[in-house]
């Protein structure tokens, strides 16, 4: 994925803020053939009644209202991100089992002990049976447009 | 056999999938039901079939209708009656959690 410095630092700042639960939201941007470019985060509620430290889950309502949002802007959602409250930023079993659609970038920090550590990117195999680590390329300028 | 009622209730398609859908992000479909509108989707689409319906033919659990702004899971589900000016979006929802194995 490609995107700028301040992106990156909203995730970490997000994952810090809801230590010890995790955090989780949308990436916004663009689907483009030198990757998912994302352009804005939205932070969004973890809706778990429970085990709010170990789980996520984003509502198909908050989905909608956040694409419709998107859309407004001439912005999609690329892919979401979500904190692995001192745990290191891999997917877990969970998240496998739990994936959507191939093609969105799926980005997670690490939190350990309210401290943000290592950020990263990762896509879903086009047959659902694995993660395949995504690179993440820090931009300056923003050279795609909504 | 029930005819399809409505024509061109528009569906808009999450940007991941418009890989199979030459690029498009809104496609045009026929059907009187979103039972009838999936379906002629998935004709027109064959590739879209895989990422929306499971082994048995039903909806992927993560995978959710929404017709205008209602959840078709709180109407009729697919059986759902589509009206003219009717517009479907395919929404997904997310969930997923930390590793077994934490830092220690």
């Amino acid at each position: 994925m490609r995107t700028h410095d301040e992106i990156l630092d909203a995730i970490r700042s997000h994952g810090s803020k809801a230590y010890p639960e995790e955090s989780c939201g949308f990436l916004l941007g663009r689907m483009t053939e030198a990757g998912n470019y994302v352009a804005a985060v939205v932070p969004v509620k973890n809706s778990r009644k429970s085990n709010r430290e170990r789980r996520f889950r984003i509502e198909a309502e908050d989905f909608h209202r956040a694409d419709q949002a998107a859309r407004k802007q001439g912005w999609d959602i690329v892919g979401f991100y979500h904190s692995h409250p001192d745990h290191p930023a891999r997917p877990s079993a969970t998240d496998l089992a739990e994936a959507t659609f191939p093609g969105y970038t799926y980005v997670i920090v690490s939190v350990l002990k309210r401290r943000p550590g290592q950020i990263t990117a990762w896509s879903l195999w086009p047959d659902r049976s694995r993660f395949e680590s995504e690179p993440i390329e820090i931009i300056s300028e923003i050279n795609v447009t909504p | 056999m029930k005819t399809s009622q409505y024509t061109n209730t528009p569906i808009h398609i999450p940007a991941p999938l418009r890989s199979y859908t030459g690029g498009q992000s809104i496609i045009n479909v026929n059907g009187g039901s979103v039972e009838e509108a999936l379906n002629d989707l998935v004709h027109q689409f064959p590739a879209l079939k895989q990422h929306l319906f499971n082994e048995e033919g039903t909806l992927r659990t993560f995978v959710n209708i929404y017709l205008n702004d209602d959840d078709i899971r709180y109407l009729r589900q697919t059986s759902t009656e589509l009206s003219e000016d009717d517009e479907l979006t395919i929404v997904p929802s997310i969930a997923g959690g930390c590793p077994a194995v934490s830092f220690g």
